[in-house]
């Protein structure tokens, strides 16, 4: 028997396969609008995992976006990394040539045997990089793009596994912070790596995420995170999040859940990221910052921490909402003082959000679907 | 092995406690207690406030590891493992404040102990293929197997925290068992209970002893119940070992009454 969620994820990419053509004619304003939606929502849906079924509260989704935009796009412009010749922080050759006098000292030796091992290690990693590269180079158009969205996904959920191993003691406000700095971190580094472009920003990429790749990945987010949440496996991540000592006593192992929440929606996040850099073309550190990471926590929180109709939903209506009001602002048969209100639409957007939160700090649709029969 | 026989240790212990210490900074909490307990025996811990008795649980469990002595369970070492190991080795707990999982339903909570066995693990949860279907159905079968046993099946869907509290602790029992334990640990079941309710408390340890063929160690504040189930029983008082022995032994050993009526003043 052909599970039924199956059946839907295929008819929704084959729907959004026949729709592509057809959309993408549509005016570039609505189509901007559309496209942001989905990567919204496997942005959303993705850290719905880690904040809302498993409990941790991630603040650096947009981190791990960044290094999948950049990956992907360093991927589909098949950029080499060049290594480092010497230890970044020591001291040149050169430089103690010039001055005999300077003998190292003994932490001196330490620092730069350190220096030598880290170098190696980085070096290691853009070795990696640079020998994929030219793997999908040689893949044609489309392939070449998917392959470039799996690269960005699949270092971007390394990314996870590295933030989220050692952080994963930590709880609460403290797991916010250093997934905060972890952020920060990200945007650092591409502001300084020159190769993707340091603060100036990457572009030059074929605009290839349409509609259809863009939908049917929100569609395969949303699959794989609902299978997994309501499958034995998963019930797990919640045990985690509603109380840890009795899943650890009922034999759940929380840390690997919680690892692992992390990297499958890093996984998203990197996707995510990689349709983002191939719809714009052009990305910038600055945009995958703090504040695009609250954005992200904001859809969550507002679609109800754990409902993936919710997220979903919030996914789309914040990335519309801010456009609705400035198309309010326009409308004509309003009187003055209503389109000067909504001219401060960023202003009512932030409004929106309080009251939405007071009238519903459960989320929008938490509590929804909760009498449903389950299938097992 | 003959069921009927006296349970008073029949072969090689299924949980041992040498000179187990716990001690938390300068405090001791426990200090080197010695017990064991025998396969399908039910024994009892009790002992006034304060007197460490969750901390032995706890330190079987694997919350904390003891600071000297060790815990052997079948014969061999538990050592630092996590709980959720020493859980799979065939150890499982209720809690004194009921821990269920609040957002989950009866069923789901059920569910939740079969993590550990799966078969399938993430990638057949992503991609549901057949053998994950069975799998599910299986699951399913066997839980609701557990909570028919136990008058719970109607609630299933059902959110874990809105049953009623009695509910709430059978509810805590049933979960434990799906783990498939040797020996269950019930710490103070009959918290909270009224008289009635700790009579059908009793009833169903002696039932989910004799059904699941386990051993259970039972931490209680009642004596009513400790006395009137337990096959042997064990006092801490301060952290350390007073007296072990028969329900009729303890009743009457002068220590005992001591710890827990006081000295009479000469």
């Amino acid at each position: 028997m052909i599970e039924r969620t199956k059946i839907i994820l295929i008819a929704c990419a084959a729907t959004f396969a026949v729709l592509s053509s057809s959309i993408g004619g549509i005016n570039p304003y609505y189509y901007d609008i559309l496209i942001g939606c989905g990567i919204s929502i496997i942005l959303a849906v993705g850290l719905n995992l880690v904040n809302g079924y498993t409990g941790q509260f991630s603040l650096g989704h947009a981190g791990f976006m960044a290094v999948g935009a950049y990956l992907a796009s360093a991927m589909s412009l098949g950029i080499i990394i060049p290594y480092f010749e010497a230890p970044i922080w020591m001291p040149s050759a050169e430089a103690l040539a010039s001055d005999p006098s300077a003998t190292l000292a003994w932490w001196e030796y330490i620092l730069k045997a350190t220096g030598l091992i880290c170098g190696w290690l980085i070096n290691a990693l853009f070795w990696i990089h640079n020998s994929i590269v030219p793997l999908g180079a040689a893949l044609p158009g489309w392939a070449k793009f998917l392959f470039a969205l799996l690269y960005g996904g699949g270092i971007a959920a390394l990314a996870g596994l590295t933030v989220g191993v050692p952080s994963l003691r930590l709880k609460g406000d403290y797991l916010a912070i250093v997934t905060l700095g972890f952020n920060e971190i990200i945007k650092v580094i591409i502001q300084n790596a020159e190769p993707v472009g340091a603060s100036r920003g990457l572009g030059g990429m074929d605009q290839q995420t349409n509609f259809f790749w863009a939908f049917s990945f929100a569609a395969l987010a949303v699959y794989v995170i609902w299978n997994i949440v309501h499958s034995t496996y998963g019930r797990g991540f919640l045990a985690v999040r509603d109380d840890e000592i009795a899943a650890e006593a009922m034999g759940i192992n929380t840390t690997k859940y919680k690892v692992l929440a992390f990297v499958l929606a890093a996984f998203f996040a990197g996707i995510a990221g990689g349709l983002y850099a191939h719809f714009k073309q052009f990305i910038h550190p600055e945009g995958f910052n703090f504040m695009k990471s609250v954005d992200i926590v904001v859809m969550v929180i507002l679609g109800g921490m754990g409902s993936m109709v919710g997220v979903c939903f919030a996914a789309v209506l914040l990335t519309v909402l801010p456009e609705i009001l400035r198309w309010v602002a326009k409308i004509e048969s309003l009187p003055q003082w209503a389109r000067e209100i909504a001219e401060n639409r960023m202003i009512i957007y932030s409004l929106i959000l309080i009251i939405l939160m007071l009238a519903r700090p459960q989320g929008l649709f938490a509590g929804w679907i909760k009498k449903k029969p389950r299938s097992a | 092995m003959d069921k009927k026989e006296t349970p008073l240790r029949m072969s090689a212990p299924l949980l041992q406690l040498d000179n187990v210490t716990v001690q938390f900074g300068g405090l001791k909490a426990v200090v080197d207690v010695s017990f064991s307990i025998g396969e399908r025996e039910l024994v009892g811990l009790i002992g006034p406030n304060g007197a460490g008795k969750t901390t032995v649980f706890n330190a079987i469990t694997g919350v904390y590891h003891p600071t000297a002595g060790h815990v052997s369970f079948a014969g061999k070492k538990v050592g630092k493992q996590p709980p959720y190991k020493i859980t799979a080795r065939g150890i499982a707990r209720t809690f004194q404040n009921i821990r269920l999982f609040g957002s989950m339903t009866v069923f789901d909570n059920v569910r939740c102990a079969f993590n550990m066995r799966l078969k399938h693990g993430i990638s057949h949860a992503l991609w549901r293929g057949s053998k994950v279907a069975a799998e599910e159905a299986l699951i399913e079968r066997e839980v609701m197997e557990l909570l028919e046993i136990f008058g719970l099946h109607e609630q299933r869907d059902e959110n874990a925290k809105s049953l009623p509290y009695g509910d709430q602790r059978r509810l805590e029992i049933v979960r434990a068992l799906a783990t498939k334990p040797k020996l269950l640990l019930l710490d103070e079941p009959a918290a909270g209970m009224n008289p009635t309710e700790k009579i059908e408390l009793m009833k169903l340890i002696r039932f989910v002893k004799e059904k699941f063929d386990l051993a259970v160690l039972l931490v209680e504040h009642d004596m009513k119940v400790v006395m009137g189930i337990c096959e042997r029983i064990a006092v801490l008082d301060y952290g350390q070992k007073i007296a072990e022995g028969t329900p009729a032994e303890i009743r009457t050993n002068p220590k005992v009454i001591a710890a827990y009526l006081g000295k009479e003043v000469d």
